[in-house]
């Protein structure tokens, strides 16, 4: 049965140029989940506002439970239930109140609500917390708690924005178990995520690129378009990135990237494999055929991967090649209160490595990188740089430095222009050479067009490229990027990890955060990050390798992750 | 759907309620902020210079001046600081006197001439001109006593001017405090009502919990009360707060009758949580709703409602924009409850006006009250 | 010369930031004219345009002249002509009238024999400030009356009392709001300006952007205080070009002299901000932090009454209060010329609190960032 029906939907808001919504149409059906997926900026939120009916659409029609939402969503609010992206819970009440409140407004009563609560407690492990303030739960059981009160008063549609952000991978796969049970009792459930792997896993998607649709259907039917293009180069001897590079500048091949050992590449439609000793890779390469992604038929629909060129490598000078470590934590150990969110971390960076911190939103990977700024005090334990601890540090060793915030942390009321001409007086670059510096950065990250643009209004993708070019201006040897693709699509991505390889190549070290599994596996070594912990420090490989057993025996990035999680729970 | 059901609006105003008293911060602004501004209000504001410090220069040497000098420096209204006129014209200059009394050299010789008239100069300190006025006005009362009390010593038949008895009423001794305290509360009450619901219900948008109770069934009318209900009773409790606190700490009488105060307060903080309620139904953040509020509702209420300027001496466009400001009507009901006692013909008005002011702003705010995230 | 380099980018990034958002430049610029248009007009504590009661039980020619005298004064617009006593409380109650002149039965007959003549005047209390001067009107008018009736008569007038009201003859009320405004409006938008901007770096996320730079923690405050000192020094003119040219407050003293001493209260404004801000960690509590500070701040400023009729422990503790400072440098620059020693006298005080508020600041940043 279809639970809602989409067609032409159109929506603009006042003041922004493009629709967040352009034409879309669709359906989601009853006992399915049902995918929205995209990248920021996709109008993945302005579709389930305007399904929940908070939202006029300005064109188009739509149609929800048999009901139009913009009049007579009166009647629909008793049968949809939705989670927004901020949980939509209060944080200073506790999760039996938060659930309460919710059961009154739906009109859920008496035995119904005995029952009810006592089926959805169970349902969402969080019994034991009924007394607990939302605000004091974790990510995870916060977007549990949401989706119970989202539950209640059992409605035939649900929506959920965004559930897969901020929870770690266990309870990542709980709350997907819940939304199958729920989706196999008949509900129409909507699932929307920025992360492809969650869209492959809907049972049907609604894929959109900046208010468009790109595809709806199965995923498979999407990833199946794929089928013999995807490969690994396995057995490249030397190194990786420069052979990756060369590959990508091959007219066979449309997308790139590390992955661990190998590289895997997407060949064009009926493009025959390229010879890798053409291309000048060493070593004895094999190519074998492995299984399309989605996220590869998504970047094939925007048109390939953007290359394997790095302007911003390219007008790098080339650093000395020392190998020494850089990079120092030692027993670095971070406590708020009696809770500790980084815990007796130890770790090393040499001179030219990626090293990735890799863990769920709220592991502790922030916390660790900031005190390897100087941002933070630690409790205890020593984090240097360069031989030094930076919160000491006179302002001569931060010159050295590059950084770049989780959240976009540039000027947002100034133009680009003007970020760039800020950071680099900042780092008392001389008139000259600040004038330099910016028309690098200019032509490295194609901003020309934007260059008198608030910077606000940009895209998260070209707010991320501005935010890396100001932490380069000066060219550091050191940068430290915490989580510098969250949130961006794919290509951006590729293109992110084009300048860093470019850089690592010119002998630049990199300290890196991810909650991406399969971006962790571009970096030379790794630390999983659990509850502050470093319950792994190795290359994605031998990560990968340790985690394989019989019943799973080439895992996942994912899959090693959860494994060594449950491994050290165990012990 | 009906407009209220009685189960949501008692949910969400029992999770208004259980909000408040977990968050510190609407404790401090229903609470604490009201009696430190009382306090400040009551001790730092005082019109009423109970010792004005006063320069004296005695040129002349006779005996009449001496007992005129003595006389002021006698007063309980000045601290006489004696000094030659360069002297007191320099600490004039400095501000460490507000003015000064000049006894020429043939005040002595005038007076015993029997003409009854000896010049005597004031300077005052016009940079301060409330200071000013009253030293003036202090002089010539001091003047006019010692002149008949000479006469009498003298048993001269002096007054030939008017006998003028002065009486305050309510107030009896013309404490300043007493008229601004009333007027202060007036400014705590705009600032609670206001701000405590502009903030709340901004608070809501910038959490995103406003987008999930959206989402449920909860009506417009539920949404509406369900902020003005908890915030009237807390606004109830603030005011039962202060008020207690100026009559018990600040020796403000009350002659009026509680249910008086009830009535005026209530329709007081409907147009007060009606303004706050516009606000951010408008902003829907809590920067930008805590700045509105600010000019919007603590400036007039400081500025226009009278409550220390006087509105009858203001440009008659102002005079007419008061009209529109719920603090106005308060500072009058307030002043004549608690010192004159339940005076209906002032009563009556303002509250008519204050329900006035209710209906409007919170007609408002129902219209400015969301039902989508894009109306 | 890269310090140099340093501090002009963060000047200029601020004051880009302030004059770029529409919403931070009306923020700089409505608030000022607003005040500017509605202070000096709405802040009065003169007396106009009152009704004044007569009851005359005296029906001669001395009540009757009084009587219309009283009604030409600009304090009072309208006369009501009372009946009886019994209409006393009625029009002091409902505030028809702010105050009741009742001339005795035989107050002409004794004006004439030159006895005290007897008159009665009823104010009310509830607006004692207004009543007191009304009264001092009142009086006066009836002074002079009978001074000028006993000059008539070949009599010395009563009494010769000169008063003159140096730095302000008139005593212009706004002569008085106009300089203390200077200082009052500086001090919203300076305090918003340091406390909110660097509240709100720190939730943006740029306040780390800058401190993983060679910034220190100085050089950040020393470039917000700068523009704000900039924006306050346009701020600043804006009000005083409004007092000399529109409302033509007299400038006695030296411009120079306000525009050196407001680099001091400047310098005591931002630290304030920046103490405020090291305690906040939200826009939201710096923003309660900042209103917590200037309304006692200004209302015991001797702004809204004068600091010498506070009780003692609560005039010394305004010494903290830098407004007070400023605001007697400008009132005695405006209108009374004082001399540079004088100015110094009030400029130290704001200097130590700059001193102490800007290293507890530094202190607490320090502490808190590493």
């Amino acid at each position: 049965m279809e639970a809602a029906t989409l067609s032409g939907l159109t929506k603009t808001f006042k003041g922004l140029a493009a629709p967040a919504l352009s034409d879309v149409s669709g359906t989601v059906r009853s006992g399915v989940v049902t995918g929205v997926a995209g990248p920021d900026g996709a109008g993945k939120t302005t579709l389930m506002r305007l399904m929940a009916g908070l939202l006029r659409p300005d064109g188009g029609s739509l149609s929800v439970l048999g009901r139009d939402p913009s009049t007579q969503a009166g009647n629909l609010r008793l049968r949809v239930g939705y989670m927004p992206q901020k949980f939509g819970l209060y944080e200073d009440l506790s999760v039996l109140e938060n659930l309460t409140l919710h059961a009154d407004l739906r009109n859920v009563t008496g035995d119904a609500r005995r029952e009810t609560f006592a089926r959805l407690l169970s349902f969402t492990d969080l019994a034991p917390f009924t007394t607990r303030l939302a605000g004091k739960l974790s990510g995870g059981m916060k977007q549990k708690l949401g989706l119970a009160c989202a539950l209640l008063g059992t409605p035939e549609l649900l929506l959920l924005d965004e559930p897969g952000v901020g929870v770690d991978p266990i309870s990542r796969r709980e709350l997907w178990r819940m939304v199958r049970e729920l989706a196999g009792q008949g509900i129409a459930v909507v699932w929307s995520t920025s992360y492809l792997d969650e869209a492959e896993a809907c049972d049907e998607v609604l894929l959109l690129n900046q208010g468009r649709l790109l595809f709806a259907g199965r995923p498979a039917d999407l990833t199946g378009r794929m089928r013999g293009r995807c490969l690994h180069l396995g057995g490249v001897a030397g190194r990786r990135r420069r052979a990756l590079s060369a590959l990508l500048r091959r007219p066979e091949v449309t997308d790139g990237v590390i992955q661990g050992a190998n590289l895997r590449i997407v060949l064009k439609e009926n493009a025959a494999r390229p010879d890798p000793a053409a291309a000048g890779i060493e070593g004895r390469p094999e190519w074998k055929e492995v299984a399309p992604r989605f996220e590869d038929a998504f970047i094939d629909l925007l048109g390939g991967g953007p290359g394997g060129e790095s302007a911003l490598a390219n007008a790098a000078n080339p650093r000395p090649d020392s190998r020494e470590s850089l990079i120092v934590a030692e027993d670095l150990t971070k406590m708020f209160g009696d809770f500790a969110a980084t815990d007796r971390v130890s770790f090393a960076v040499r001179q030219g490595e990626i090293f990735g911190l890799l863990g769920p939103n709220g592991a502790g990977k922030s916390t660790t990188f900031k005190m390897m700024c100087g941002l933070l005090t630690p409790t205890s334990g020593r984090a240097e740089v360069m031989g030094i601890d930076l919160r000491r540090s006179p302002s001569r060793a931060r010159q050295r430095l590059g950084y770049m915030a989780q959240k976009f942390s540039l000027y947002g009321k100034l133009t680009v222009r003007r970020n760039l001409e800020f950071f680099s007086g900042v780092y008392g670059l001389s008139r000259s050479a600040a004038r330099r510096a910016v028309e690098s950065m200019i032509d490295s990250f194609h901003l020309q067009p934007f260059l008198d643009a608030v910077t606000e209004d940009l895209s998260l993708g070209y707010k991320q490229r501005i935010a890396l070019a100001c932490a380069c201006m000066h060219e550091p040897d050191i940068l430290f990027l915490d989580e510098p693709t969250s949130g961006v699509d794919p290509v951006t991505r590729r293109e992110f990890w084009n300048h860093i390889n470019g850089l690592v190549e010119k002998g630049v070290t990199i300290m890196v955060t991810t909650h991406f599994m399969d971006e962790a596996e571009y970096c030379d070594r790794i630390g999983l990050v659990h509850h502050g912990r470093l319950i792994a420090l190795a290359p994605p490989d031998d990560l990968k390798a340790a985690a394989a057993s019989t019943a799973l025996p080439d895992p996942t990035m994912e899959d090693a992750f959860i494994e060594l999680i449950n491994r050290q729970e165990a012990s | 759907m009906s407009p209220v059901s009685p189960r949501r609006l008692k949910a969400l105003c029992v999770k208004e309620a259980r909000q408040i008293l977990r968050d510190p911060s609407s404790g401090i602004i229903a609470f604490v902020l009201p009696l430190m501004l009382l306090v400040i209000f009551g001790y730092g504001i005082n019109l009423d210079a109970s010792r004005i410090r006063l320069g004296l220069s005695i040129e002349d040497g006779g005996q009449a001046a001496a007992s005129f000098a003595a006389q002021l420096t006698g007063s309980t209204y000045f601290e006489v600081f004696p000094g030659s006129r360069p002297e007191l014209d320099a600490m004039l200059e400095e501000g460490r006197i507000r003015g000064y009394a000049v006894l020429a050299r043939d005040f002595s010789r005038l007076l015993e001439e029997g003409r009854d008239t000896a010049p005597i100069q004031i300077v005052t300190d016009g940079a301060e001109p409330n200071t000013a006025s009253l030293i003036e006005a202090f002089m010539r009362n001091a003047w006019q006593d010692w002149r008949q009390a000479r006469a009498r010593d003298l048993g001269q038949d002096t007054a030939q001017g008017a006998d003028i008895r002065v009486r305050y009423w309510f107030n009896p001794a013309a404490v300043s405090r007493h008229y601004l305290i009333p007027g202060s509360i007036t400014i705590i009450m705009t600032v609670i009502g206001a701000m405590l619901t502009s903030l709340v219900v901004a608070r809501e948008w910038e959490r995103g919990t406003m987008e999930a109770l959206l989402a449920s069934p909860v009506t417009r009318t539920e949404l509406l009360l369900s902020k003005l209900l908890p915030y009237y009773v807390l606004g109830m409790i603030s005011m039962a707060v202060v008020a207690l606190a100026a009559v018990h700490f600040m020796g403000v009488p009350f002659r009026g009758s509680v249910p008086a105060l009830v009535v005026v307060t209530s329709v007081f903080l409907l147009s007060m949580l009606g303004v706050g309620l516009l606000i951010s139904s408008v902003m829907r953040n809590q920067f930008d709703s805590a700045q509105t509020t600010l000019n919007a509702a603590f400036l007039p209420a400081v500025m226009l409602s009278g409550a220390f300027f006087v509105i009858a001496s203001m440009p008659a466009p102002l005079r007419a924009l008061t009209y529109l400001l719920p603090p106005r009507y308060l500072v009058t009901s307030l002043q004549t409850i608690f010192l004159a006692g339940d005076v209906w013909e002032v009563l009556v008005p303002d509250i008519l006006f204050m329900t006035g002011t209710s209906v409007l702003f919170l007609t408002l705010a129902a219209l400015k009250t969301a039902r989508r995230l894009d109306e | 010369m890269s310090w140099a380099t340093r501090i002009l980018a963060l000047i200029r990034k601020e004051l880009q930031i302030l004059l770029a958002d529409p919403q931070s430049r009306k923020l700089v610029v409505i608030p000022v004219l607003l005040q500017v248009v509605l202070f000096p007009l709405a802040a009065t504590l003169e007396v106009r345009n009152n009704t004044l009661a007569v009851l005359d039980e005296d029906g001669g020619q001395a009540a009757a002249e009084l009587t219309q005298r009283f009604a030409r004064a600009r304090a009072f617009t309208s006369v009501i002509h009372l009946a009886g006593a019994g209409q006393i409380a009625a029009v002091i109650d409902s505030q028809k009238a702010i105050a009741v002149v009742r001339f005795g039965p035989d107050f002409s007959r004794k004006a004439a024999q030159g006895v005290a003549a007897p008159m009665q005047l009823i104010l009310d209390g509830r607006r004692s400030n207004s009543s007191q001067i009304a009264a001092g009107y009142i009086q006066d008018i009836t002074t002079t009356y009978f001074n000028e009736r006993a000059g008539n008569q070949g009599r010395p007038p009563a009494s010769e009392l000169v008063v003159r009201h140096r730095y302000n003859p008139n005593l212009e009320y706004r002569w008085f709001i106009l300089p203390s405004l200077v200082a009052i409006i500086l001090t919203v938008s300076a305090l918003i300006l340091t406390a909110l901007s660097m509240a709100r770096e720190r939730e943006h996320g740029t306040l780390e952007q800058l401190l993983v730079s060679p910034l220190t923690p100085e050089m950040i405050m020393l470039g917000k205080a700068s523009a704000v000192l900039l924006v306050g020094i346009f701020q600043a003119s804006v009000i005083i070009t409004a007092a000399v040219l529109v409302y033509g407050v007299p400038l006695s003293g030296s411009l120079a002299l306000i525009y050196a001493s407001a680099v001091f209260y400047f310098a005591a404004l931002a630290g304030v901000g920046f103490f405020i801000s090291a305690l906040c960690s939200t826009q939201q509590q710096a923003f309660l932090g900042s209103f917590a500070f200037i309304m006692p701040a200004i209302l015991l400023s001797g702004y809204a009454s004068p600091v010498e009729n506070m009780p003692v422990w609560l005039q010394q503790a305004t010494w903290i209060n830098p407004i007070r400072h400023f605001m007697v440098i400008t009132k005695s620059i405006f209108l009374k010329d004082v001399p540079v020693a004088f100015v110094l006298e009030s400029a130290i005080p704001l200097a130590v609190i700059a001193a102490f508020t800007l290293s507890a600041a530094v202190l607490i940043f320090r502490r808190r960032f590493g």
